[in-house]
């Protein structure tokens, strides 16, 4: 059965060769930190599953020792100019634009087509025609374009080296959620969130059920985690019981409002953090900042719907 | 009273946040003052966090794209995607991110959630268009307007991404709040939880497409 172990070992495979080639790159004076790294995190996508619990952890302790301590620098591989780029654009065209949609469209055509393919687990479908599009597209690329053996790889390492350690933060996050349900952070949070709603007011609650699902979505960087316990706490006793609110309306409103906290937070890495760094942005704040804006007023608005469509 | 010092990792996460120190650092530091203060020995909070990062490598999977992003940079993408959009008469920065909104909402809506994405359509596509239409308007950008403009760009995919995906039935969301309430011995179809996005989805789409043409005007100034 292909799954998730493929997958594992096309990144593992990756990022092994990032290491080797950063052993080498004698434009960064970090050099052996940066193959360090990606080579810690090689051995996590190839072996992980070897290495026990412990292992697991000692590795991670490695990778942030590493990244927090600032051995990590930014390699310079062999690429082309500006002006190149810019030539190159010109001749070779809008079919550039070919390779780029490989990806999207094999993802699309095989979240559909795979789920029957007898040998694919169908829980990973559309991981895995992520990665069978990314093989097509450098496939094509290979073929087309004929790039010096090593390119894919050197320029796949030029861009994690710009990413830098944030490449693991969305990870590592998702890793502390674990810890904060193991120790049941959650429910002493929703314990708190349950006392300090005043009585009486069915505005009041329902703003606090929203604004309590968008500020518990910002501390743990999920709303899927906010959710179970903002329910128990707040919607479920109090507006669904209490005030017999319709609940779809407010479960799925307020998933929504969740949403509007996951717009405002660096915990979310993978959507506020990690793009900031693919920017380069010199703010890595810079990507929250410019959803504020739309965060906030539409979680007034998703308090509005709760209120008037929650409680007809 | 042992209860309330589990809280003390979240005090860690916001204090390391607003220090400014390395994230990474932060995480890890919270992710042992919880699993200690909820009573755990040291070796089995390393050994949790450890067991729950190898759990959670899928997160990190997108970043096999990479090398067909950077190739085809090399090759001139970023170069080309600016050309296409300078020769459309029309194309203003705001005008095209919000027709990226909406591509974006609507193919969320239809469970395409992965045929986008930060590394695979903002970085390589969305954000250099964006930028060569900001450009094309009002001459080149300084470095903080150019800022601005990619966190545009990257915000424009969020929204789309979150304030469209609800309204497909099949969502982990949607999955995840049919669960709880089915323990919770309350029976909705995944239908009735997947309309009540839609309100949500359209003022999304107001609220930011409007900012998006107001980011524009601002722009000029």
């Amino acid at each position: 059965m292909i799954g998730l172990p493929a997958l594992y070992a096309l990144a593992g495979a990756m990022f092994a060769a990032f290491a080797a080639l950063s052993a080498r790159d004698r434009s960064n004076p970090r050099r052996l930190g940066n193959a360090a790294f990606w080579g810690l995190l090689a051995v996590s996508f190839l072996l992980g599953d070897q290495l026990g619990d412990l292992g697991n952890g000692l590795l991670v302790l490695a990778l942030v020792a590493l990244a927090g301590f600032g051995a990590l620098g930014r390699g310079d591989p062999p690429t082309t100019s500006s002006a190149e780029r810019t030539e190159l654009a010109g001749r070779l065209g809008n079919r550039l634009f070919l390779p780029a949609l490989i990806i999207p469209a094999t993802a699309l055509a095989g979240t559909f087509l795979l789920r029957h393919v007898p040998f694919v687990d169908p829980k990973q479908v559309t991981l895995l025609s992520l990665g069978l599009g990314v093989v097509i597209a450098l496939a094509v690329c290979a073929v087309w374009l004929r790039p010096p053996p090593l390119a894919p790889l050197q320029e796949g390492r030029r861009l994690i080296d710009s990413v830098g350690w944030a490449a693991v933060l969305p990870q590592m996050l998702a890793a502390l959620g674990a810890v904060f349900a193991l120790a049941g952070v959650g429910d002493v949070l929703g314990g708190l969130a349950g006392q300090i709603i005043p009585a009486g007011s069915l505005f009041a609650a329902v703003a606090a059920f929203a604004c309590g699902m968008a500020l518990f979505t910002m501390i743990m960087g999920n709303a899927f985690a906010a959710f179970p316990v903002i329910m128990a706490a707040i919607g479920l006793p109090i507006l669904i019981r209490g005030y017999g609110g319709d609940p779809a309306v407010v479960a799925a409103v307020g998933m929504l409002a969740g949403f509007c906290g996951t717009l405002m937070t660096p915990m979310a890495a993978n959507f506020n953090i990690v793009p900031a760094a693919l920017l380069e942005l010199k703010d890595r704040n810079g990507v929250i900042r410019a959803q504020i804006g739309t965060a906030l007023p539409l979680l007034a608005c998703n308090i509005l719907i709760i209120y008037f469509a929650g409680f007809r | 009273m042992t209860d309330w010092l589990v809280l003390s990792g979240i005090l860690v996460v916001v204090i390391g946040f607003v220090a400014r120190l390395n994230p990474l650092l932060v995480v890890t530091a919270a992710a042992l003052v919880t699993g200690l203060a909820a009573g755990f020995g040291p070796v089995t909070v390393v050994s949790a966090f450890g067991k729950a990062f190898n759990d959670n490598r899928y997160v990190s999977i997108i970043w096999i794209v990479l090398p067909v992003i950077g190739l085809l940079e090399r090759y001139g993408l970023q170069q080309r995607a600016r050309t296409l959009i300078a020769g459309l008469r029309g194309a203003t920065v705001g005008r095209l991110l919000v027709a990226y909104l909406v591509a974006r909402q609507l193919t969320a809506a239809l469970g395409l959630t992965s045929v986008a994405g930060q590394a695979q359509t903002v970085r390589p596509l969305v954000a250099p268009m964006a930028e060569a239409a900001a450009e094309q308007q009002h001459g080149p950008l300084g470095d903080e307007a150019r800022d601005k403009v990619r966190a545009m760009a990257a915000a424009t995919d969020n929204v789309g991404l979150f304030f469209g995906e609800d309204i497909f039935l099949a969502i982990a969301s949607i999955l995840l709040i049919k669960g709880f309430l089915e323990q919770n011995g309350i029976i909705l179809a995944p239908l009735q939880l997947s309309v009540w996005a839609i309100p949500t989805a359209i003022l999304a789409f107001l609220i930011h497409g409007g900012r998006l043409l107001l980011f524009e005007r601002r722009l000029r100034a």
